[in-house]
Formats: C-alpha cells, sequence, structure tokens
C-alpha cells in the first residue's frame, strides 16, 4: 500500500483507526529487553493461546501486543491493560490463567502483581498513579511501551509520519526546518550538547553530497536509552531523519548500531521494511519529489566508534580511529563529504519540533538546555529503568522522586552521569540541576544519559579504577597520551587499591590527567581522566583511606578488607549458603565464623545478611 | 583442520558491493556463520573486495566483534557495565572462572563453553547480566551461576 499524499495518508490512518480504535482494549505485555529477560515474550504466548481456548478474544475483543521497554525494568515483566490502566509488575507465565480468570473475564484487579509503592508501602492499581510514571515528561518515549515497533500500522494510528506529510505537502522550504530547529535550542543528546540547528546549518552551507548520520553506537557502560528508543519506536527516528535529510537536502542516510544490540537492528531493518512499502522512503517519497534512502550498519564492537570522525570511518568499512577535527564532519565527514551525525535520540526529537514548533519546545526545560532528556537509571537504586524528565530537574527528584531513593535505605553517595567521560557528583550536588551545562561546571556531564547511582558500598577508588581499566581496553591506540598514559593511571590507582599507594600518587595522578585532557587526539582520551578527578575532587578522603591508613570503608577492594561475623549473628545460616569458597562454618542458631585463609572477600556474606551480622574491616 | 566451506563465503560476498565500504559488513556476517574468522575466509574476502590482506587483518584485529579463534559452542558473555560492576559482576566473573576452571576469554577443552566479558550490554536494570548465546540471565549472584551452569549442560 503505498501513500502518494497527505490525504492518502489521512485515510489510511482513518481506516486503521477503524480497524483498532484508540477505545480497543488492549493488553500490552513490555518486550523490552529486561522484560524478555524476564519471560515476556512467553507470558505473550500463553495468554493468546488461553484466550483463544477460553473464546475470548472473539468476545471482548481483546486484543494482546508486544511494545517495547515500558520503562520499569527493575519491576518485570510488565503487563498493561489499556484503556482501564491496571498494570502489573513481575508477572510470570504461570499467572497467566489466573489474569485471564479474573482481570480479563470479570475485571478483577490481582492484589498481589500490583505495584508496591515504597514509600507509602500501599499498592497501586493504576499506570498512571505510579510515581515513578506520573512524575516523568514522556515525550520522546511517548510511544514507548504503546505501540508495537514491528507494526508500521500502529505508528500512523498515534500519528507517526503525519508531520513529515504536512512538510512535504506544503512544500515547506528547507531552510526553514533548520531554522526551526535552531530555535527550539535543540542540543545533541549524545553528549556533546552541541546546537543541532547550528549544525545543521553549517552542513547545508558545504557544498557536495551530503549525508545524514544516526548514531547508534551506544557504548557507555550503564546506558539503554537509545538501545530502547530503536528497539521500540523505531519510526519516530527514521521520521526524524526523512526530515533531516529533507532539510539538509540529503538523499542518504546510515543508522550505525552497535554490535551488541541485536534487537535493535532487526526492528530497525523492519522499520525500514515498512515504511518502504507505505512510500514513505525511498524514490519519491510519498508522491513528492523528495528520495532519501537509510541504510544500518552494525558496529564491530568499538567503544571509540561512538566517536563521530571513528564511526564515519568505520561507516566506510575501515578501522574506526578518529582523526584530528580541524576540518568538521559538516564539511568532509563520511565519504568526506559534508556529514550530519546525530544521536538517536536527537532525532527522535525532530519530528516532535517540527510537529509542535519551536516555541513549544523551548518552553520546556531550561533556557540553554531545552526540552526533554532521557535517561536511563540503574545501579543501587530502587525503581531502575527507563526515564524521562524535563532539563534542569534536580538529581534527587530523579534519584529519589521517581527512582523511590536507594535500595534497602542505605546511604547515598553518588551518582555517575556521563559514562567513562563523565564523573561522580556526591550527596551534596542532590540539588544540582541536570542541564548540559550545570553538569559540566560540576566536573562531571551530562553523556548520553547513563545514570548510575552508588551507595555506601560503592569504592570510589574502584570505580575511577574501573573506568580506567574500560577505557584502556577501548583506546584506539592512535595517539600517544591515550595509549600510554591511561595504563600509567591505571598502575597508579592498582598501587592504591592494593595497598602499596603513596601520598604523592595523587599529585602524579593530577598530572597525568592534565596530560590526558590537554594532548589527547579525541573526545575519548581528552576526557578520559575525568572519573579520576571528579572522584579526587569529591572523595579524596577516599583516596587518603587507602593510601594512609591502608582501608577501603566500603569493603570493596580486596587486599584491605576483611570480613568478620559480629555478635549480632544469628546463625540463620544464609552467608554460610552463599559462600562460594566454603570459608564459612557454624553450627544452627549459633555464631558462625568466616575462616579468614579461605575468604576471597566477594562481600557475597555480607549483602545477604539481615542482621547488619558482618562487620567489614581492615585487612590484618 | 575441517575443510572450509567457500560457497557460503561467496554467497556472503555476492550480497553486498565489491569494494573496501563492504568490508566489516561481510566479516560480520562470515563471523556469524562460522562463530569466527577463518584465515581461508579471509584471503578470498582480501581477493574479491580488492583490499590488501594486511588492511582485513587490521580490521579483524581492531573489532572486537570478530576473533580469528574459533568459540566454544556456548558463549558465556558476562557483563562489566558500570551498573553490572557496582552490583558485583566482577564476582560473577571470577565464580564462572572457577567453576569452569579457564579465564576470561577462554575456551573449554570440549570446546563446549567460551567465557567472554563484555562492556554492557544494555541490560542495566537487571544488573548483573550474564547472557549466554542470545539469552540473558538478570540479577545474577554467585550461587546463580552453578545453576546457569547447570541449566546450560542439561539442554544438550
Amino acid at each position: 500500500m503505498k501513500i502518494n499524499s497527505l490525504k492518502d495518508y489521512q485515510d489510511v490512518r482513518k481506516q486503521l483507526l477503524l480497524l483498532e480504535p484508540p477505545e480497543q482494549k488492549k493488553i500490552l505485555v513490555c518486550c523490552g529487553t529486561g522484560c524478555r529477560a524476564g519471560g515476556s515474550l512467553e507470558i505473550v504466548h500463553r495468554l493468546e493461546e488461553e484466550l483463544k481456548a477460553k473464546n475470548i478474544s472473539a468476545s471482548i475483543e481483546m486484543v494482546v501486543k508486544k511494545p517495547g521497554c515500558q520503562g520499569m525494568c527493575e519491576k518485570g515483566p510488565l503487563v498493561w491493560f489499556v484503556p482501564q490502566g491496571i498494570f502489573y509488575c513481575s508477572v510470570k507465565p504461570s499467572d497467566v490463567i489466573e489474569i485471564v480468570e479474573k482481570t480479563i473475564s470479570k475485571g478483577e484487579v490481582i492484589e498481589r502483581l500490583l505495584y508496591k509503592d515504597n514509600a507509602s508501602k500501599e499498592k497501586i492499581a493504576h499506570y498512571e498513579k505510579i510515581p515513578f510514571i506520573f512524575r516523568q515528561n514522556r515525550l520522546v518515549l511517548r510511544n514507548m511501551g504503546v505501540i508495537d515497533p514491528t507494526d508500521i500500522r500502529d505508528y500512523i494510528r498515534v500519528g507517526g509520519y503525519e508531520t513529515l506529510l504536512e512538510v512535504l505537502d506544503k512544500k515547506r522550504d528547507p531552510d526553514a526546518i533548520i531554522d526551526e530547529i535552531e530555535k527550539s535550542g535543540l542540543r545533541g543528546r549524545g553528549g556533546g550538547g552541541f546546537l543541532t540547528g547550528r549544525k545543521w546549518k553549517a552542513c547545508k552551507k558545504a557544498q557536495g553530497t551530503r549525508y545524514v548520520l544516526c548514531n547508534g553506537d551506544e557504548g557507555d557502560p550503564g546506558a539503554f536509552m537509545d538501545r530502547s528508543i530503536m528497539e521500540g519506536d523505531p519510526h519516530s527516528i527514521l521520521e526524524g531523519m526523512i526530515l533531516g535529510g529533507y532539510a539538509l537536502c540529503s538523499q542518504e542516510g546510515y543508522i550505525y548500531v552497535r554490535h551488541e544490540y541485536p534487537l535493535a537492528v532487526k526492528h530497525l531493518m523492519h522499520a525500514i521494511q515498512e515504511a518502504k512499502e507505505y512510500g514513505l522512503l525511498g524514490e519519491n517519497i510519498a508522491g513528492s519529489s523528495f528520495s532519501f534512502d537509510i541504510h544500518i550498519n552494525r558496529g564491530g564492537g568499538a567503544f571509540v566508534c561512538g566517536e563521530s570522525s571513528a564511526l564515519m570511518r568505520s561507516l566506510e568499512g575501515k578501522v574506526g580511529e578518529p582523526r584530528a577535527k580541524y576540518v568538521h564532519a559538516t564539511d568532509r565527514g563520511l565519504f568526506d563529504s559534508p556529514t550530519v551525525l546525530n544521536n538517536v535520540e536527537t532525532w527522535a526529537n525532530v519530528p516532535l519540533i517540527i510537529q509542535k514548533g519551536s516555541g513549544w519546545f523551548s518552553k520546556i526545560g531550561t533556557e540553554k538546555s531545552t526540552g526533554t532528556k532521557v535517561f536511563s537509571l540503574v545501579g543501587k537504586v530502587k525503581n531502575t529503568g527507563l526515564i524521562e524528565v524535563a532539563m534542569g530537574t534536580t538529581l534527587r527528584e530523579v534519584i529519589f522522586g521517581i527512582g523511590g531513593g536507594i535500595i534497602g535505605d542505605r546511604p547515598f553517595k553518588a551518582v555517575q552521569t556521563g559514562g567513562p567521560s563523565g564523573g561522580c557528583l556526591p550527596a551534596s550536588h542532590l540539588d544540582c540541576a541536570v542541564d548540559f551545562d550545570t553538569l559540566t561546571k560540576a566536573g562531571s556531564m551530562m553523556g548520553s544519559g547513563g545514570m548510575i547511582v552508588m551507595d555506601d558500598r560503592t569504592c570510589m577508588v574502584d570505580v575511577a579504577k574501573y573506568f580506567t581499566q574500560f577505557l584502556i581496553q577501548e583506546s584506539c591506540g592512535k595517539c600517544l597520551p591515550c595509549r600510554e598514559g591511561l595504563p600509567q593511571l591505571y598502575h597508579l590507582l592498582q598501587e592504591i587499591v592494593e595497598g602499596r599507594g603513596k601520598r604523592e600518587y595523587l599529585k602524579k595522578i593530577e598530572e597525568l590527567a592534565q596530560v590526558l585532557q590537554d594532548t589527547s587526539l579525541c573526545g575519548l582520551g581528552s576526557t578520559s581522566a575525568n572519573p579520576v578527578m571528579s572522584t579526587l575532587r569529591y572523595f579524596r578522603e577516599e583516596y587518603l583511606l587507602h593510601i594512609l591508613d591502608k582501608s577501603c570503608p566500603a569493603g570493596v577492594c580486596k587486599a584491605l578488607t576483611s570480613f568478620t561475623i559480629n555478635e549480632k549473628c544469628t546463625g540463620c545460616g544464609a552467608c554460610m549458603r552463599i559462600c562460594p569458597v566454603e570459608a564459612i562454618s557454624g553450627q544452627k542458631r549459633e555464631k558462625h565464623e568466616i575462616v579468614q585463609a579461605k575468604c576471597i572477600q566477594c562481600g557475597s556474606c555480607y549483602s545477604v545478611c539481615k542482621f547488619d551480622a558482618i562487620t567489614i574491616g581492615k585487612r590484618s | 583442520m575441517e575443510c572450509l566451506d567457500m560457497t557460503k563465503v561467496e554467497e556472503i560476498l555476492k550480497a553486498y558491493p565489491q569494494n573496501e565500504t563492504s568490508l566489516i559488513m561481510v566479516l560480520q556476517d562470515i563471523h556469524d556463520t562460522f562463530h569466527y574468522l577463518p584465515c581461508d575466509a579471509l584471503k578470498k574476502v582480501a581477493q574479491e573486495l580488492q583490499v590488501p590482506f594486511s588492511k582485513v587483518f587490521s580490521v579483524t584485529t581492531f573489532y572486537k566483534a570478530f576473533s580469528l579463534n574459533p568459540k566454544g559452542k556456548k558463549i558465556i558473555r558476562v557483563c562489566l557495565g558500570t551498573a553490572c560492576h557496582i552490583r558485583g559482576g566482577s564476582e560473577i566473573i571470577q565464580e564462572f572462572e572457577r567453576q569452569l576452571g579457564i579465564l576470561r576469554s577462554q575456551t573449554t577443552q570440549n570446546q563446549e563453553f567460551t567465557l567472554e566479558t563484555v562492556n554492557c550490554v544494555g541490560a542495566c536494570a537487571m544488573a548483573p547480566v550474564v547472557v549466554v548465546n542470545e539469552e540473558y540471565h538478570r540479577s545474577v549472584t554467585t550461587i546463580k551461576v552453578k545453576d546457569i551452569l547447570k541449566g546450560e549442560k542439561n539442554e544438550d
């Protein structure tokens, strides 16, 4: 079925809405990666079987859908009934029979599957009333968890591609679209925060075949926003890129997807196929004179390829090494032609801005960081998952309001943003607004949106060492400061966590960090010392304890830590069962003991003990 | 050394334009087919795409997705992304090493398991995560490691 004009589109949409009106009863079983791991596909399968067996689908016309991530990954698999709004968490395939019998047939709510609010300890039956949901501002994620990402008809039903069709129908001036994006103040969501409109303008000025690229090489550990959008709402990215292609008078676009995301590749490929069948992608889009095609390239599993110039080399089939940026990609990028590269989330913002106008968009967020930002809220926080908030929301609201606070109500220690280029912010910065400039000023950065919450059981020296090790593995090796400097930095940190640290090491670390920042070729190298520098800035005490006192207060650094059992032990045996090296012994209901010679300091006993009976101490 | 089915390599090559731009995609497809990059296949690729063999070699060794050595039937990937790290991912990999008697990036002698680490699979809300072939295991503990291995062995 080809759509050849705006009128065609409106007719198609009308028909689709007749087939499945908004009031249609639906069971939305989240099929994001998290819920899939929990068995959501099996739930869908059993639901369909059960509905068929009971002949229910015919009488109540219930549709089962497999949308993308609904966000509350921690509580998955999730099942959401619309339009009633009933929302079930941690559903198991074995719950299906009861769900069909009670909720679907009789409209009864099954109490035990409801979300339990951490603060009020009350069960909440409706999706919209869950603080994790209503405290968000879901714009980019508006379709996530609602539409089936493998069915273009669902995207059209919610008004998808209408913006594109209107632009083509009115033959809008491409430059006016660029102006609109610039006026909206949209900044790159991949981390850098460069003004998208300005980037487009620079590319438009350059002569030659222009390329439009989408960076889906989400390599920051602890971040899965782009993955979820590619898997859960691929058409919004395509629509954004087609609009970008139109504005930039380009005919070809590429999406570079990370090697580790096979489902995202599958859904994007399928979406491209469907868009082509509907005449919304390819030659003469919707009967207009504008042609635009999009290709998918899978990455090779190299973090550095998220860097713009490395990504373009990789698309060309080469080794993904960055190059110096004295010539911008907007002048000479992919195949040495003018290129615009934007992140997945940035592209997903574009149709919204063109549809609702720059005035609407720039009112959301702060003056210099407009719109919203999607974050993956993970780590030691109660409600881990995918969230979207207006720029300028405080870290406290994100972590405690939406995230529900720290697991086990332990003390909050730090939050890490910006991936390996970012930093860790302490509790004193909880009221810091989340926007590009404030985070940078605080010594971290926005990054692509990974937000990792840490409690008192996280050692900040270990975190710094972790990121340094990560970057050593991912450094491409082209320039010396990064290739040789990072192993030196790692060596110093290793000495500290193993109890051989000296006070002067801190000065050496700072010097080395400065060199890395000043002399590295690309962003990976020049920001590589940020995790170390930010932890040194806010948690210097902890470094000094490692060096002078030879202790690790978090009980993470093995060479400095010992675990012992104290008088609070009830002899429940939980620690004995979990110990992987059988280092714990003791009679039932009597105090247990840890055989220090066998102990590997893994901390499993500490995590499992409910009586606070494990003491973290210094290694003798 | 078993004989390589060159027709498969030729089929893959046919699906792409015969130039350097296709190199990574061709290598990915070959890797998906054989689970590693056999040397003869690389020579063929270099010849057909008219890329120097040395360049093909440099690409295969640069990207982590490629392996020049055959891998085990089941690839266990332990995620060591930040979220998994702070929730104990490094304990999980060590437990796998203990249980399997191999170190990371090694394959068991019976060619059953290859143990790998990965820097984030983007499933951070379920940390720590272990992926066996395509199957995700969430909130893994050191105790669960034995269960995962038992489950995988029973499947055969």
